[in-house]
């Protein structure tokens, strides 16, 4: 890829590869990743969206970062998928139905090496294969093209429909990630409705309820109440986490494809997790809040946090 | 294929059941989805033979744009049908994002296009869509003449790769093609062959612009030639402008706003490549009403009388306009 100005004054922010990098599914076998290795990883992730952000100079890094444990669970634990192998038919099937949260999962995806860690850096540059919004067409391991809140789930229900028709509903799971605003969009309930009255065995819906929008708090914009009575009284089974307690996110999901029935878990977060002076705070969401100053505080704490996990780890080993 | 060509005035949507149920015992791979209104759609037939693989959803367009989007990315070939009201207005997002943006191979069965629906009014009458479903990037935009055509296009669909919007209508036509054609071809036919005026039609104003030219024969010594345009995007222009060269004055005629509609298609090519008089019959800045459905046609003009009367305008300013230019070869 073609250095940019933007990625030229900001080189010092191009990611490195993970020393440690995610097992393949075939190697995960009996030894899963630890709880503790999955925390390791999701500040990976944080830090390569703090990178890709801080070059696109524009793009959601708090919403990236509230979802960023959800999918590090998946990614690195609970997803049957290979990325030397992505059309395998038995896969799981992800969609980031917030697909505004695209960096977290570009992330994966590259540390995963469906595409080099280099090519995050051109999120959202002109001709580069990672859009603003996740694109089918342009990148490796995005199963639809999102961005459009309210679509997800419906997407979701239609590929689980089909791997039903081929038979593949009992080993291949299909995981939605939605955010607040999904919820307020009434397809998505339209297709709640469906996915019970079609018996899809096979689906999860991930709420990453974060409490903060575009323009205030869900509260004050449009309160989407107690998402767990929802999606209960929709039919769902339901359960409600700490969305950034990995113990918590791990155990929900796998759950999920135990149940054979639609999954719904509503995952409690806060907006701009991992990143203090981001937080739960307000006006964040797509405003270019990601300044060389502000990529460099938040870098440093999230570089300091990985050393600390990162010695953990080792310390854990070493005394095993 | 058991399809036999109908020779009575029948549905184009009746086109659209029929080979839906054919295509669904020859591939495995195409599912139907519905949002109950299948019987009106004629989708129904697919889904009395193959109840596993057709998905009626209710009330609720846009999910099932999305749901196709989720079926087409995972294999299969889904064909949504609906009224053409709700397949392009309330689903445009679903259907410009999951399936267009895509590029994945569903088709959106799109009946009830246009007035003749009559009865049901202006909340159900659907005027814009071709309009809306031509500016979609990457959509196939096809209106089928007749019923043997309007087969033709569902069956042929299935052997094409591009997201296509398939608009059908609801009441029983006359038959403009004798038998099953055998294929869409480019997409403009030339249904009766003239030499004075192109009258360049779709849907189901291509037998009434037959009668038209029947007229215009008959009263005024004039041989108008009529085009059926059966894909509206992409326009396959050379017939369109080989017609224009020739006859130097066309009028096109649709059951849909002018704006955005065949009308502008066809003015588009014509003032690129060969700037001709072009008049249209179609619905102008205004909605539809109740009515029988050919109470409604009636009232917006769209007859075989309203397009004769557009032609004979037309012909007026032949001899003004499509003249030769004033400092050609001609005049030296």
């Amino acid at each position: 890829m073609a250095l940019n100005a933007n990625l030229a004054a900001v080189r010092h922010l191009t990611p490195v590869p993970d020393p440690k990098p995610p097992p393949r599914l075939a190697e995960r076998g009996a030894a899963q990743p630890s709880i503790a290795e999955l925390e390791r990883w999701a500040t990976v992730l944080r830090v390569d969206c703090v990178r890709m952000l801080a070059v696109a100079k524009s793009g959601h890094l708090d919403s990236s970062l509230s979802a960023a444990d959800i999918l590090t669970a998946l990614y690195y634990r609970v997803l049957r998928h290979d990325p030397d192998n992505p059309d395998w038919r038995a896969r799981d099937r992800f969609v980031l139905c917030k697909g505004h949260a695209a960096p977290i999962q570009y992330a994966a995806l590259a540390q995963h090496g469906y595409f080099p860690l280099e090519d995050l850096m051109g999120l959202r540059q002109i001709g580069a294969q990672l859009q603003g919004h996740p694109d089918m067409q342009r990148t490796p391991g995005i199963e639809v093209s999102t961005g459009s809140l309210g679509q997800g789930l419906s997407m979701c229900l239609g590929i689980a429909l089909a791997l039903r028709l081929d038979d593949l509903d009992e080993t291949a799971q299909v995981f939605g990630v939605l955010s607040d605003g999904d919820c307020q969009e009434g397809q998505t309930w339209e297709a709640a409705t469906a996915a019970v009255h079609f018996g899809v065995p096979n689906i999860t819906a991930i709420v990453d309820y974060n409490h903060l929008q575009t323009d205030g708090t869900t509260e004050e914009v449009m309160d989407i109440g107690d998402m767990r009575a929802k999606f209960e009284a929709f039919g769902w089974d339901t359960v409600e986490i700490d969305g950034h307690d990995m113990e918590q996110v791990v155990e929900a999901l796998e759950r999920s494809r135990t149940v054979r029935k639609p999954a719904a878990i509503i995952a409690q977060t806060t907006k701009g997790k991992g990143v203090s002076t981001m937080e739960g705070r307000f006006g964040f969401h797509g405003k270019a809040a990601v300044s060389p100053e502000f990529a460099a505080e938040a870098l440093e704490e999230l570089t300091s946090r990985l050393e600390e996990q990162t010695k953990a780890l080792q310390a854990a080993r070493d005394e095993g | 294929m058991p399809a036999e060509a109908k020779t009575e005035p029948t549905a184009t949507r009746a086109g659209y059941g029929d080979a839906l149920a054919d295509l669904g015992e020859e591939h495995q791979d195409v599912v139907a989805l519905d949002a109950d209104l299948a019987s009106s759609t004629q989708a129904i037939k697919f889904g009395k033979k193959f109840p596993d693989r057709f998905f009626n959803v209710g009330a609720a367009e846009a999910n099932m744009m999305s749901m196709a989007c989720g079926l087409a990315a995972t294999g299969k070939v889904p064909y949504c049908s609906t009224f053409a009201i709700f397949a392009s207005g309330r689903a445009y997002d679903q259907v410009r994002l999951g399936i267009a943006h895509n590029e994945l191979k569903v088709r959106i069965g799109a009946s009830h296009g246009g007035v003749s629906l009559g009865e049901d009014g202006a909340s159900h009458q659907m005027i814009e869509d071709i309009a809306l479903m031509r500016a979609m990037p990457r959509m196939t935009v096809v209106v089928p003449a007749d019923y043997n055509q309007a087969y033709r296009a569902t069956a042929e669909s299935y052997e094409r790769d591009e997201p296509m919007y398939m608009r059908f209508g609801r009441p029983a036509t006359p038959i403009v093609y004798e038998d099953i054609p055998k294929t869409l071809g480019g997409g403009v036919d030339v249904v009766r062959e003239g030499k004075d005026i192109s009258l360049i039609a779709t849907g189901h104003m291509v037998w009434r612009a037959m009668e038209a030219a029947e007229s215009l024969e008959a009263e005024d010594g004039v041989e108008a030639e009529v085009l059926n345009v059966s894909i509206i995007k992409p326009l396959h222009s050379e017939t369109i402008l080989e017609s224009l060269g020739k006859t130097g004055v066309g009028v096109t005629a649709e059951e849909h706003r002018v704006a955005g509609g065949l009308a502008d298609a066809v003015r588009q090519v014509a003032a690129e490549q060969h700037p001709v008089p072009i008049f249209a019959v179609g619905m102008g800045d205004e909605f539809g009403l109740s009515g029988t459905g050919e109470a409604c046609m009636e009232h917006f003009g769209l007859t075989a009388r309203g397009i004769a009367d557009r032609a004979r305008e037309a012909l007026v300013l032949k001899p003004i306009v499509s003249r030769p230019p004033l400092f050609g070869p001609e005049w030296t």
